[in-house]
């Protein structure tokens, strides 16, 4: 019935155009709405994890043993009252847990969760995400300026300052991988990495997956560098004054900014949804396994990895975390990329 | 170029940290002016916590004071209380008998290992580290509750009293405390694996608040936070109260005076505070527990009461033809057992009365007559045998109750003349000035508040530092604002 007012082959292309989007929509909403309840057990896991490394249960009232507890807990943030601070500049206000939240979300477009599952499969993957999880720290710093708290002030000040010290560091740690893999596509990086002798990058490019670690800790604000929002001595840092649905915006794009760097981890050293050849040639009956389990299981034990460390260790004064960021990370990294380049050229 | 010289004027940012702050331990305030991190003015704001604990006492006898000694430093009440009655103990001239010396040297020192703990716990939360903190709770919940076996209160005991303690401890308790000795030890290396030796926790700690013995001195730091400096200070071991003369005890002290000696201090605190418990246990005297002084202690009840206590046979009755009818004996009844017309005799519902004797002590006029074993005879024989003459031993007992009324009410009567004495609370020296004009309430009393004057010295550590080392620092000199303000 078209025939008369579009050609066919207009046609043809739409409907492949068509096809083709209704497949990213179906893909995004996979992944968003996995992404959010991921968030939501996350937090139920990091209170279960913690509250037993402290000798006691964690959540255990709603639901059995406490498994109903986040939904309870979004319920309540839903409803509470929206407070605006009287003297804050509204429009900014209203915004930063916005960007917040969309520069967290955005990153999971080019993560590869399995062969061929990734919602954009572009070149410039690695770079994209630096890009985004650069721009998260606009809504951090705006909306520690548009509270017109002292507390948010100071907050948004040392995020903006940790963030881009250790945004250089993290950047520099990758570099390394992207050297090895030949390429910053991150589906490109895994099957380089499926195709290498240690099956996984994090074994040549042990440095640079240390320091990739800790400089993934420092990017998502948590414990040991929780300085942003350092509890006892910023209150709450930069989301002071956000209550209700505003802060449960920046609790949402914190968290999944964790899932962020732990699914980079999994991608650029890990070796994303493949296991080392060597494994599968003593156990074969692991080739079975899907990829998106060994991709998850990954990253569970990365998250695990940052409970672990909240729950021990105590946290750096700003200036310590400045000079660990400016005088080991970033030298050490260099270290590496040259060590890497070197190894390289020879080779 | 003038004008832009103006325009660009910077100055410091000026934060108010507190009173409402998850770190200032209370109701601190601190009103910081800060450049970038660096704190370079601190000013501290005290008194959002004043109940005036000071001015009360000079209106309440010396027996209603000493709960409000748990109000002050609600974190170890146990050894408020041990400082406020040996105070008023040495104001009265008499002394406790030895096994109640040696329970308030053990419960005390319980006290001290329970605010220590609490305070590892808030101080190490304060720096990050949040295992630590459950940790600590986990044994102070253990203190508390062999607190609540001897006494039945957690944190506001008031169980020792003027003249000794208010009960015996039992059997089972000193098993259970022995017990917690014995394991506590295996548990301080717990915290230490944490927090000891992360490098984190140096680099937080070491160089961090200090102040030489010279200046703790001069401020009047005591107790651990004088000696981290070095200060071998301890009133515990210079004048010994209660039984620490009897008991074997070190005094650690520091060397560099940083906020890290300060907390290897308090550490090791906790061994001897073991070790003395332990000893107080093991030597733990018989005899009793209260000091023979009627003067100035309460006696035993049925020492006292022998009118109402133990037997409860005894009956009332009044006298038509003295009672005036004023009433005053229906508002002291506790039942309501007494009833009657104004300015006409009253009469007493034997159905309902209690036999306490308020009424009794109550009657301006004498109307009121005691007929011993009289319960639950009827009316006529009531009247016929209040006609009787009393027995002579009932005869003093009702003047023993009249005796006893009066003291509760009035309290003991302190000799004049003015005293200090200090005691060694966990946070440092608790020192309680009296004046005693001869009545039964002080004239002035007076408290030296370690809280206070530690509040004192935060500028002098804090300033020059970064903004998370006032944290660091206000953790330190182990802050109870209920103390500290009073």
């Amino acid at each position: 019935m078209f025939e008369n007012v579009i050609r066919p082959e207009t046609l043809d292309t739409l409907a492949k155009f068509g096809i083709n989007a209704g497949i990213i929509i179906v893909k995004i909403a996979i992944v968003l709405g996995i992404a959010l309840l991921h968030v939501a057990y996350a937090t139920y896991f990091e209170r279960k994890v913690i509250g037993h490394m402290q000798v006691r249960l964690g959540p255990m009232r709603v639901g059995p043993h406490g498994l109903l507890q986040p939904i309870a807990d979004g319920l309540k943030l839903f409803f509470k009252e929206d407070i605006l601070p009287a003297n804050s500049d509204k429009p900014v206000f209203y915004l930063a847990p916005v960007i917040f939240m969309a520069a967290a979300m955005v990153n999971l477009s080019v993560i590869p969760f399995a062969s061929n599952f990734v919602i954009a499969n572009i070149n410039v993957g690695l770079l994209f995400i630096f890009a985004i999880a650069g721009m998260g720290v606009y809504g951090i710093f705006i909306s520690g300026w548009a509270s017109n708290s002292k507390y948010a002030f100071i907050g948004g000040l040392r995020s903006s300052a940790q963030v881009i010290s250790y945004e250089i560091a993290m950047g520099l740690s990758l570099v390394g991988v992207m050297i090895m893999a030949g390429s910053v596509n991150l589906s490109d990086i895994v099957k380089a990495q499926a195709n290498s002798v240690f099956g996984i990058f994090a074994i040549p490019q042990i440095i640079g997956f240390v320091v990739f670690t800790i400089a993934a800790v420092a990017e998502t604000n948590r414990t040991p560098f929780d300085l942003p929002e350092a509890e006892n001595e910023l209150v709450a840092g930069y989301h002071v004054e956000y209550s209700g649905f505003r802060f449960a915006l920046f609790f949402l794009g914190e968290y999944i900014a964790m899932f962020i760097m732990a699914s980079l981890a999994t991608v650029c050293f890990l070796g994303g949804w493949t296991i080392p050849w060597y494994i599968t040639t003593v156990l074969p009956f692991l080739k079975y396994v899907p990829g998106i389990v060994w991709f998850l299981l990954k990253v569970y034990a990365f998250i695990f990895f940052y409970y672990w460390i909240r729950a021990t260790v105590p946290r750096y004064r700003y200036d310590q975390l400045m000079a660990i960021g400016w005088k080991i990370l970033i030298p050490v990294a260099l270290a590496n990329l040259l060590l890497t380049g070197l190894v390289k050229i020879l080779l | 170029m003038e004008q832009l010289e103006r325009v660009l004027e910077t100055r410091e940012l000026n934060v108010s940290m507190g009173p409402q702050h998850p770190a200032t331990h209370g109701v601190l305030r601190l009103v910081l002016d800060i450049d970038g991190e660096t704190v370079v003015k601190v000013t501290p704001y005290v008194g959002y916590l004043h109940r005036g604990i000071e001015k009360l006492g000079e209106s309440l006898s010396y027996f209603q004071a000493l709960p409000l000694t748990d109000r002050m430093d609600y974190v170890s009440s146990m050894t408020n209380n041990i400082g406020y009655v040996n105070a008023v103990e040495r104001l009265f001239g008499i002394e406790a008998p030895e096994r109640a010396r040696f329970i308030r040297t053990m419960v005390g020192e319980m006290a001290r290992i329970a605010n220590h703990l609490l305070w590892l716990a808030t101080h190490a939360l304060d720096i990050g580290a949040m295992t630590v903190f459950l940790y600590c709770f986990r044994e102070r919940e253990w203190i508390l509750e062999l607190f609540e076996k001897i006494c039945g209160a957690r944190l506001t005991v008031t169980y020792p009293r003027i003249g000794g303690v208010r009960n015996d401890v039992s059997q089972e308790f000193l098993d259970s405390l022995y017990k917690f000795t014995e394991e506590f030890p295996t548990r301080i290396p717990e915290y230490e694996t944490l927090i000891d030796k992360n490098r984190i926790w140096l680099k937080r700690t070491v160089g961090i608040g200090v102040i030489s013995a010279e200046e703790a001195v001069n401020w009047g730091l005591t107790g651990p936070t004088l000696r981290g400096s070095g200060v071998p200070y301890d009133v515990r071991k210079y004048m010994p109260y209660d039984a620490y003369d009897k008991v074997e005890f070190d005094v650690p002290i520091g060397t560099e005076g940083d906020t890290y000696d300060r907390y290897r201090c308090r550490m090791m605190e906790f061994r001897q505070s073991n070790n003395i418990i332990r000893q107080c246990i093991e030597k733990l005297p018989p005899g009793p527990v209260m000091a023979d002084a009627p003067k100035f202690t309460l006696q035993p009840k049925d020492k006292m009461f022998p009118i109402t206590h133990p037997t409860k046979k005894h009956a009332f009755y009044i006298d038509e033809k003295v009672c005036k009818g004023c009433g005053m004996c229906a508002r002291a009844c506790p039942a309501k057992a007494i009833f009657g017309e104004k300015k006409k005799p009253h009469k007493i519902n034997q159905e309902l009365c209690l036999s306490c004797a308020n009424c009794y002590v109550t009657c301006k006029f004498k109307a009121l007559k005691i007929v011993p074993g009289g319960k639950g005879l009827s009316e006529e024989k009531l009247r016929e045998l209040a006609a009787a003459p009393l027995p002579e031993e009932i005869k003093n007992a009702a003047g023993h109750l009249v005796e006893h009324f009066t003291f509760v009410k009035r309290g003991p009567r302190a000799p004049e003349g003015e005293l200090y004495v200090a005691t060694e609370v966990p946070k440092g020296e608790l020192g309680f000035y009296f004046v005693s004009d001869g009545s039964g309430k002080p004239y002035r009393m007076r408290i030296r508040a370690p809280s206070f004057i530690h509040a004192g010295v935060l500028p002098r550590l804090c300033v020059g530092h970064l903004v998370a080392d006032v944290i660091a620092n206000i953790g330190t000199i182990d802050l109870v604002l209920g103390e500290c303000d009073r």
